[in-house]
Order: structure tokens, then sequence, then C-alpha cells
């Protein structure tokens, strides 16, 4: 390797790289454009990823949430039809029962005219358990959420929407503390949370505790539908499966009954999405490293000419005593030289290219391309497949070089 | 010091082959001048280039310095004229982007010299011919007599033993022509064994021994009394 350190070896990269400035530079741009591309579009793709990840971000992706339909068999005695509501006793079953449950959060909801003085709007109302924050990431913008006590003292609090509070309260205006009325019974609203970009499920404007819930409403331990969320490491699909089984079979319906529950299963939303960017992915590198080859090849292309045209010169220095493979030696580092110079010129004006892309759409709440960029690893991944094609594709006129005789080469026109 | 029995190359020609060269013998001793004469197609540049290790005999035994030279393969060969020989060519053949410093210093490059070294050597050797002042000139700023001395210190950089020098004045006018030959005489006079292919009779007469060469054999090889090269201004 003594020989990359050796000023001889660049001046000769120097000089056949000078000696032809205009098809030099433009046998770079190939690589350069290659690279490039590479970097714009992987940056692009992850930038575009991040924002999906930040949609979904507050959800746990691995979630199932279950309802109570009706039943469209006969079973036991019942007649099909029968209306099937879940229960709070269902919650501490399944969680017993069913491998890979992280959570089960039972819910409820309704509506309700929400009065404040003497502005006014329906909203839907949610009794909830503390444990959803922990499922769908709240980001509270004054105040708190829900906790334990509120639940075990049946408090008449509430947790409004930034929508909510815009609508009912002054600007600036303190709102923890203040009342609102639903239901001609007075909330104390106790935090403030900012609508998330993307909402699963019926939307979510208030905050109740779940026990306040049940009593203004005397849901008795009826409950509207819950989210089980599964461990990371268990298929969701198959917890959804288990737990309607297990659903049916505590309130004596069909085994094969598959509307008395309805389910929107989130994780195999959410797979989709990541597949659709998995692919977007796949594209990018294809279409990038294609690109590359191509610019590798012209790289070849320019080094066989080239070489075509040294032909004397080659004969002269093999005749004072240059043996083939110093010869060949130095076309390959020729080629790897062009290919990294262009490479890294690549990667800087992509880089660019993606500082361009976060200025234009990377700003702000609804960014389209949120942190558009690529890792160092690979950028050094490109890097290494650019010197191992620059090594191949110097080989071509390497052997080209020398397979010329040098007396053929000598030979006076 | 060369030695070289029944040499025989013929080069194909489509279906038939074309017999260069037929049953050479040529001896050479240390510290000769030989200039090998013949019109063209004589085979005299055949002959010169299985001497240089260019180009390889079918037949018949090559001895250079006590070493045989048969199957040579590519790196060998190369290491081979790197060692034992300085080739002078007719243009010169001088890289034309590296200057005359850089040019000479060239085949010290190959023996893995030290850039240091091969300057120091490269510089003797140019002040020999008389051009340390252009050593940093490239090769397009040289006269041709200028040029064919830079290609003569390039040659003798390595410290060959046996100089080849193919037509070395066939592109020079008559006044830089004997200037090189009185170059090159002064060299065989410190004891450079030197070959020189030449069909110009001058050239051959300024040689110590005329080797003339016909339709691939030896016609005549006679030890002649030099010419001494003058430069008449």
């Amino acid at each position: 390797m003594k020989f990359l350190f050796e000023r001889d070896t660049w001046q000769e990269v120097y000089d056949s790289m000078s000696k032809n400035k205009l098809r030099t530079g433009i046998t770079m741009v190939g690589v350069w454009w290659g690279i490039l591309l590479l970097i714009a579009l992987l940056g692009a793709a992850r930038g575009m990823e991040n924002s999906f990840n930040r949609i979904f971000g507050d959800f746990a992706t691995n979630s199932v949430f279950v309802w109570g339909q009706s039943t469209s068999m006969p079973f036991k005695g019942f007649q099909e039809g029968k209306r099937v509501r879940l229960k709070l006793s269902h919650v501490d079953k399944i969680k017993d029962n069913i491998e890979g449950i992280e959570f089960v959060v039972p819910r409820n909801r309704n509506q309700a005219l929400v009065v404040r003085n003497f502005l006014s709007g329906t909203y839907g109302v949610n009794g909830d358990y503390p444990l959803l924050d922990k499922i769908q990431k709240k980001k509270m913008i004054r105040g708190r959420f829900i906790n334990q006590n509120d639940i075990n003292y049946n408090k008449k609090v509430a947790v409004i929407s930034e929508d909510i509070y815009k609508q009912l309260f002054e600007k600036d205006e303190n709102p923890i503390g203040a009342y609102v009325q639903m239901n001609s019974i007075n909330f104390t609203v106790i935090g403030v949370f900012q609508n998330g970009n993307v909402n699963m499920g019926p939307t979510s404007d208030i905050h109740i505790p779940f026990t306040t819930f049940q009593q203004i409403y005397n849901e008795g331990d009826r409950i509207g539908w819950m989210v089980i969320t599964g461990k990371p490491e268990y298929n969701i699909k198959q917890i959804e499966a288990d737990t309607k089984l297990l659903l049916r079979n505590l309130n004596k319906i069909h085994p094969r009954d598959n509307r008395a529950f309805g389910s929107f299963n989130l994780g195999k939303e959410f797979a989709k999405i990541t597949g659709f960017l998995t692919g977007m992915q796949f594209l990018t590198w294809f279409v990038g490293i294609a690109t590359l080859i191509a610019g590798v090849f012209a790289i070849g292309n320019i080094l066989l000419i080239t070489v075509k045209e040294r032909t004397k010169e080659i004969g002269v220095r093999r005749a004072l005593g240059a043996t083939p493979f110093e010869i060949k030696r130095q076309i390959v580092v020729e080629a790897v030289f062009l290919t990294m110079i262009s490479g890294v010129l690549g990667i800087i004006s992509g880089g660019w290219i993606l500082i361009i892309i976060d200025k234009a759409w990377g700003q702000g709440d609804d960014a389209t391309l949120v942190n558009a960029s690529v890792s160092i690893s690979v950028v050094f991944i490109a890097l290494i497949i650019l010197v191992i094609l620059g090594t191949l594709i110097g080989l071509i006129p390497a052997f080209k070089a020398t397979s010329v005789k040098p007396i053929e080469a000598l030979r006076e026109e | 010091m060369l030695k070289i029995q029944k040499l025989h190359k013929s080069y194909p020609i489509g279906d038939s082959s074309l017999h260069v060269l037929k049953g050479i013998d040529l001896f050479v001793e240390k510290g000769e001048m030989v200039a090998i004469m013949g019109s063209s197609g004589s085979g005299k540049s055949t002959l010169l280039n299985i001497i240089g290790m260019l180009d390889e005999a079918d037949e018949g035994k090559y001895i250079l310095d006590e070493v045989p030279i048969k199957n040579l393969t590519e790196k060998k060969a190369a290491v081979y004229r790197n060692k034992f020989l300085g080739f002078i060519f007719q243009s010169f053949n001088l890289i034309n982007y590296k200057n005359a410093l850089e040019n000479v210093a060239l085949p010290l490059y190959y023996q893995g010299l030290k850039r240091k070294k091969r300057q120091e050597i490269a510089k003797f050797h140019l002040q020999k011919v008389g051009l340390l002042d252009w050593a940093t000139h490239l090769p397009s700023e040289l006269s041709g007599g200028q040029k064919q001395r830079v290609a003569i210190a390039r040659a003798l950089a390595s410290n060959p033993k046996l100089l080849l020098a193919d037509e070395p004045t066939g592109a020079l006018d008559t006044t830089t022509s004997y200037d090189i030959m009185a170059f090159l005489q002064q060299l065989n006079n410190e004891g450079k064994t030197i070959l020189i292919v030449t069909h110009e009779k001058d050239i051959a007469a300024m040689c110590k021994r005329i080797v003339r060469l016909k339709d691939g054999v030896i016609m005549e090889d006679n030890f002649v009394k030099q010419v001494k090269a003058t430069v008449d201004v």
C-alpha cells in the first residue's frame, strides 16, 4: 500500500486527468449524479418515514380497538341479532387469559353540549382511565391528564382539547380551574392537550374520569369499546383473534360469529404503511445504485479510451522496466480516485439538496418530509460500493493496457 | 557479453508465416560499439527487439551477461529490461507531460528508488548530457537534439550493461546527428557497450564494428576503423 502515499502515483493520476479536463469532468458527472440521486432519494424517503412516524408516534401502533355489535348466529337459546355489550369485567379476563397483552384500556363515549358562560358547542366526551395516556400519548399544553385520584373519587374534572379551549375561552385566558358545563353538571378543567395530526378511532375532544362517566350516564359496568395493546414481540393479529374468541365465549356467542364484535386493527394498518415505506426505500436504493453503476461504467469507458491513447506511453514505460502489475495498479488507482472524488462531491451536493428539502418542506408541524437525512453508515456503504465498483471497472482498461505487447505499442506509425 | 546463436523468428501473416530471422549468430564483447545495418525488411529491428526483450525468439539461444534469456514472464522481462538495457528510440519517446528530469528519473522509479535518490541520479545524468539547465523543461520545449540527449540520459539512468539505439539519429539533421554520435562515442570510450541499428552509412562508420543484415541472415560482420564524429560548425 506504500505506493498510495507516493507523490509519483498521484502525479500520474493528476497528469492523466488534467490532460483531458473536459472528458474527465463529464465522466465524473455520471458518478456524481448517481450518488447525488441516491443520497437525495434516501434522505427524502427517510424524511417521509419520519413524518409518518411523527404522525403515528403518539399511538401504540401494536394495538387493536374492539367494540360490541350484534350477533349474526343463534347460539345457546339466543336468537341472532342480540345486542352485544362489552363489560368492565371482561377487561381483567382478557388480561389474564390472552398471551402477550400489554394494556387493556376500557373506554366510553358520548356526545355532550358543553357550555361556558355564553359560549357552547357539542363535543364528544370520553370516559377514560389514566392508562390511555400510555397508548395515545397526549401532548399536554397546560395542566395534566386524568389521574387515579380522579378515578377513585369520581371527580368532576375534564381534560379538554386545544380546539375546545380556543372556542370556549378568551385568548391567553388560563383555563385551569375554570368550569365548563356538560349536561348541566359543572366540570373543573384540569388540562388542555394538543390535537394530534391523525386521530385513530373517534375524535377525542374531552376526557373525563371513567368512573365519573359511568355515574353521569348510568353506564354501570358497560363499556363502549376497549383498546388492547400487545407487547412488541407479539403479533397483534393473533391477539385480536384470541380476544374475540374469548369474548364470544364469555358472552355466549357462537364461536364462529364474526359479526358480534367489531374491531379495528391499528397494527395491521400501520404495517401497510411501513410496508409502503420499505418499498419506497428499496426503490430508492435500486434507482440510486443503478444510476451509480451507469456512472461507474462511464468511468471505465473513459479510462479505456485514455489507455488507448496512451498505448505508446505505456509501451515506453514497459521498455523502461515497468512491470504489467505496476501499469495495472496505476490505472486502477486512477479509476478508484475518479469514482471517489466524484462520489464525495455527490455526497456533499446530495447533502445540500437535503438541506434545501428541509428548508422547503421540512419545517413546521404539518411538514411532509421531517428531518430528511441519511445516516453516516449509509454514506460509508455508498463509498465502499464506489471503491469496489471503481476497482472492478478499472480492471477492464488495466488489462487492456497490458494486453498490448510493448513492441506493438512502440511500433512507429 | 552478448551471445546469440542460431536465432530464428517468424511472424504469422494470415495462413502463412514470414520468416524474418533465419539463424543469426552474433557475439558482442564488452565495450564494443556495433552498428547493425540493413535495408528495411532485413530483420534488423526484429533483432533489436529480441535483444531488447521486447520480443521473443522462436528458436535459438540468447545469453546476456551470462544470463540466458528465455521463457520470460512479462514481469521478469520488465525487471531485466530495467536492469540490463537502456533504450534509445528514433522518435525519442519521452513522456510529453513530464519534464526532462522526471523523464530521466522514470526508470529509477521502476527500480523502486526513493524520490530524493532518483532526482540526484537523474541530475547527474542530465549534467552528463549537458542539459542540467533544462531539467524543468517539458519535451515540447526542447529541440530534437536535446530531446535525444534527454532520452540518452534516461537510457543511462539505470546504469545498464547494454545501450540499444534504434535509428537514434533518424529524426535529426546531420549536425545534430553527429553531435549525438560524438556523445555515444564518448560513452563507448568510457566502457559502455552500444548497439546501434541504422541504415545510414556515415552513422555506421562511426561505430567500431558493422554488422550487415540481409533477408534475415548476417551478410557481413567487419571491424572497421572508427570515424570520429566531429561537429563542424
